[in-house]
Formats: C-alpha cells, structure tokens, sequence
C-alpha cells in the first residue's frame, strides 16, 4: 500500500457516507418494509398502475430522447459549422437556456402552453381556434418541457464529435462529387456517430430521473417514476414500495448504460 | 531525354498568369505554366512557397483570384473540383473511417451511379494494383500508413481520372517505406499513363520521380525544367541552393575571387557570384586551369569517401567530397590546400 493512497480518503468517506450509506438504507427498506421479503419488489412489477407508470417513463424517455437528440444534432451543426453570426447566435440559445433553472423553465413553458397562456392566447386573436387548446398537463407538455431542458447536455458530446470530423475528408467527398446529401448522410452523419451515442446515452439516463418538469407540466396526468416515489414517500407512506422502486430503476439505468456503453466502446475503436 | 519527349506531348493544363491572394496575403503570383498530358510533375518548394494552393487551385478546391486555367485548351478557371473531375491524395490522405478499404474506393465510383457489377470488378482491381488484397473489408484505422497510402491511390485513381494531384502523400512515412512508395509511385505512373502533379518538399523525392520539376518560393514559379536541368542549370540562386549542396563564391568584380583570377562562364556578365556544385569540386592537381587556395577546417569521415570543409582567404566555406580508397594521405585540419573546378561545371548566379 503506497502511502499516498490515503489521499483519496476523504472522498472516498464522503461518498461512503452521503452516498453509499443512504444506499444500503434503501436497499434495506426495500426487503424489509413493510415485512421482511420480496414481496415489495413482486407487487412492484405486479401492480398494473406501477407497471404503467413504468412503461410510460420508458416510452416519454425514448420519445424525449430521440426529439432532444435530433434537435441537438441540426443546433450543433448550425452552432459548429454556420456562419460566424450564426454561430454566435447559436452559442447564445444554447447557453442561456442551460443556466436557467429547470423550475423556471417548466414554469416558462407552464405560463407558454397553458389554457390561458400566451400560445392559447395568441391563437385565439388570431381567430384560429375558438377554445384552447389543452397543450398542458399531458404527456405532450412533459415531452416539450423535458427536450427542451435536455437539449444543452446533448449538444456538448455532438459538438466534440463535430469539430473532430477531419475537414479534408468532406473535400474529399465533395471533390469525387458527391452531392451535399450523400456528403452528409454516407460521410458527415456516420463520423459523427460516437457523438451520437453519447449525447442519446447521457439524455436517455438524465431523463429516465426527471421529476420537476413532468410533475410541473403533467399536471399529475402524467406520473413518471420519479414522481412515484415520492408519492409513496410523501402522500402514501409506503417507503418499501418507493425502495423497491429506486432499486429497480437504478438497475434499469444501469444495465441500459452498460450495453450502450459497450456499442459505444466498440464504435470508439 | 525525358525533356524532348515532353514536348512531343500535348499540352494538357495550361495556367496562365494564375495568382491567388488570401485577404491581404499574396500566395501565389503569376503563375504560368504548361502541363503535358501523361508527364510527372513535381510542385518543389520549401513550406509556405505557395505549391500546395498551386495545386488546389488545380483541383478547384479554391478559386483563382487572378489568371486562367485551361485543360485540354477548354478555359477550366470557373470549374468546380468536380467538374474538372481530377483524382486527389490528401495530405493525411482524407480516408472515410467508417468505411472498410473496398467501401472507401467504390465511393467515387457509387457517386457516378456505376453499377454494382461494374463497381465490384473496379474496386477489386484497384485493390489488386495497390497491392492490397486481403484487407479489403478493413477500415483505415486497422492499417498501417503505408496501406492507408495505398488506399488514398486507390480511391483516386479508381474513377480514371485525366490527372492525378499528390499533396505531399509520402511526408507522413518513415525513410524506408518511403522510398518503397516512391517506387510504387512510379510504377503505376508508368502503367496508367495519368498525368501525376505532385507536391513535395523533398528535393531527393523530386528529383527521382518527376519528369519535369516546378520550383516554388515566395509564391513565385522560379525555374521549369527536367530533373538535370534545374540541378545543373539552375536558373537563380535559390534555385541552385535549394536543390542539393552548392559553393557560392562571390566574384570581386575583375574577373576573379578574392584577388586570384579565374575562368568565368559565359554567362557570368553582370552576376556577383559563382557556383559550383561539390562534386565537381576536386583537390587542385599540378596543370588545373582554376585554382583557388582554401585552408581545410574540418573533415567529416563518411567511410567511402570524406567530407571536406574548406575555407577561402575571403572566409567563404565551401564543401567537397574525397574518395577514401585511393590518392595521397589524408590531408590535416588547418592544411594549405587547392581547389580546382572544370569552367562548364560552374554558373554564375
């Protein structure tokens, strides 16, 4: 034992007690709470309203990330490769929107969507619609509100794999004359694929946590996990259920970060 | 002689006071130069001599900001890369790294809508001429410089292209592969009959392949010519000093260097310097026309032959090669010596 190991002591204590301790907690409640046993975790995934909630987070997660994901990719490509006013245009929507904080910004879309919002509002002088339209608490808002948030986180790992695309390459393509298409579908889109996979990745385990914005704009029409647990901790006691629950979404985020990360990694070599 | 057969040619390319500015900055100015189908020519210049923009403005990856362009007489200045339709090796060679070697030279190929039969049957000769079947379903990361290189051929050539332009494709290897590549080089100039431009600079490289060598500096063309020409006649003295060792001697103006008198050629009217290149340097014997005395300051043993560094009364340096095996006993630093030289060996510059 080297003695400079004992550096990392004090990390290693303050992640142990904020972090692992907490953790062995959990996973204590969840086999004992309210009597020692599986029987959390069976009703769990036996429980049709949990199931449902379950399958919802999954199917609002892939939505938001393929939407977040897409939407970050043409961002990134204006904000890499545009015109420097366009970059720096660019650079500011993407910037400031990432500082605010996300209550802000699910109230933003709240004071946006709602029935007496400003989108509802606009659309009612302009005399296209007689009655608002019911742009919040459904799966919809959650969608708009979660993207948005999400977009920032998946514009970094694609702006890497932007700026490493070698620029010889596309006046290689371009010279052989493959038109602007070909060039970014069969050149551009497959050497910026690690970066696509990154930004899905990192998208894809923030989301499947959310709890503000869905809670916010899905106006308890659309429960997510998250939003779960804290009813069984908070408005339902029931904290072997909520244990349980945790447990079993940070093994589904875990095995998801595995097997992407193994594509990931091969797609690295 | 390679320069007769060059203008038995017809000229294919023809840039004709061509110069190119970025912003302020003068790349290149008044270039104009022929090109004659199936020659090899090299672009030769030190780093910033305005050769690689020469040649991009070749290919049409940039614009000409003065001059024409002419292929085949046809006024080509406005034509984009793709319309000129030329094969080009990147510098760093510009593979695609997600596609396997055969992928990489059916690009071009797919892009001209050939079909699949006709694509299949072209990429696996190419493959074949470069020397690497086996590894077509690699991708570029998986091979060595050497066999990117090759590849790089390969896709450029594999549509058949007029002309082939060479960035600097060989500035990346070490010495051996090089000179192998080099070889190969040649070989496939010899089979296709491609007029090959090709960007170097390495004066050896140049001077080995080509047909013909251009010679770039300060975005000026200085001298044209065949590898022997621009080497024994070279038109100035960047010229003479940029390809291989050279003396200059600076002429005192009464026909002579430093007070003791010589043969000049014929040209010498009016120039300041004399140059002779070390090979054609000797140690003087007794009855040698030119004769120069010089103190020896050092000598290199090289294991055939010597190295000797010499200085003139004038304290200019000059270099010589001595043959180890034969003639008198090495002479000593700091010796009293004679140089000689043959007057249709020297230049003046």
């Amino acid at each position: 034992m080297r003695a400079y190991l004992f550096l990392i002591c004090p990390v290693l204590l303050f992640l142990g007690g904020s972090y692992l301790l907490p953790f062995l907690g959990i996973m204590q409640l969840s086999f004992t709470d309210p009597e020692p046993g599986l029987g959390q975790y069976s009703h769990v995934l036996s429980d049709p309203l949990t199931l449902s909630v379950i399958w919802r987070t999954l199917r609002i997660c892939v939505i938001v990330t393929a939407v977040s994901v897409a939407a970050a990719y043409i961002i990134t490509l204006l904000w890499v490769r545009g015109r420097p006013l366009v970059r720096s245009l660019t650079e500011l929507c993407i910037m400031i929107p990432f500082w605010i904080s996300v209550l802000s910004r699910a109230f933003g879309w709240m004071s946006m969507l709602s029935n007496r919002g400003l989108l509802n509002t606009w659309l009612k002088d302009l005399g296209l619609i007689e009655t608002s339209l019911q742009l919040t608490r459904n799966e919809f808002a959650v969608i708009i509100g979660m993207s948005h948030y999400l977009i920032p986180f998946a514009v970094f790992p694609l702006a890497t794999a932007m700026r490493n695309v070698d620029e010889r390459v596309l006046t290689a393509a371009d010279g052989m004359g493959a038109s602007r298409m070909r060039i970014f579908w069969q050149v551009f889109l497959p050497m910026t694929a690690s970066g696509i996979m990154g930004a899905t990745l990192l998208v894809f385990v923030f989301s499947v946590g959310f709890f503000v914005t869905p809670a916010l704009l899905g106006g308890g029409q659309s429960v997510l996990i998250a939003e779960l647990i804290y009813l069984w901790i908070f408005q339902i006691p029931q904290w072997g259920m909520a244990a349980a629950m945790s447990v079993i979404l940070m093994l589904a985020v875990g095995g998801i970060l595995v097997l992407l990360m193994r594509r990931y990694g091969e797609m690295a070599k | 002689m390679k320069s007769e057969a060059i203008v038995a040619n017809t000229t294919q390319i023809e840039a004709r006071s061509v110069g190119k500015k970025f912003g302020k900055f003068h790349a290149l100015r008044d270039i104009s130069l022929e090109i004659a189908e199936g020659e090899f020519l090299s672009l030769l210049g030190p780093s910033g001599s305005g050769k690689t923009t020469f040649l991009t403005l070749l290919g049409g990856y940039e614009n000409t900001t003065s001059g024409q362009l002419f292929l085949e007489g046809q006024d080509m200045t406005g034509w984009t890369a793709n319309q000129r339709g030329f094969g080009m090796v990147f510098q760093g060679y510009a593979l695609f790294p997600h596609l396997t070697v055969a992928e990489n030279i059916a690009f071009p190929l797919k892009v001209q809508k050939r079909s699949k039969a006709q694509i299949a049957d072209r990429v696996a000769q190419m493959v074949e001429m470069v020397g690497l079947s086996g590894h077509e379903n690699k991708k570029p990361k998986a091979l060595s410089g050497g066999q990117q290189q090759r590849v790089a051929l390969a896709r450029a050539l594999a549509y058949e292209p007029k002309v082939l332009l060479l960035d600097e494709p060989f500035s990346a290897l070490d010495k051996n592969l090089r000179g192998q590549m080099q070889e190969e080089l040649r070989r496939l100039h010899r089979e296709l009959g491609t007029t090959f431009v090709f960007v170097t600079h390495d004066q050896e490289e140049a001077l080995a392949l080509s047909s013909r060598i251009a010679i770039f500096n300060h975005g000026a063309l200085q001298q044209v010519g065949t590898p022997d020409e621009v080497y024994e006649r070279p038109a100035n003295r960047f010229t003479a000093e940029f390809l291989g060792d050279i003396n200059i001697l600076t002429l005192d103006g009464t026909s002579g260097v430093a007070g003791t008198p010589i043969q000049l050629p014929v040209n010498a009217v009016g120039l300041g310097h004399l140059a002779v290149r070390p090979e054609h340097m000797r140690l003087a014997a007794e009855g040698d026309a030119n004769q120069l005395p010089v103190r020896l300051r050092d000598r290199v043993y090289l294991g055939s032959k010597s190295r000797l560094l010499l200085e003139t009364q004038a304290g200019e340096e000059l270099m010589l090669y001595l043959d180890n095996g034969a003639g008198p006993a090495a002479p000593q630093t700091g010796a009293e010596l004679r140089v000689a030289w043959d007057v249709q060996d020297s230049f003046a510059v």
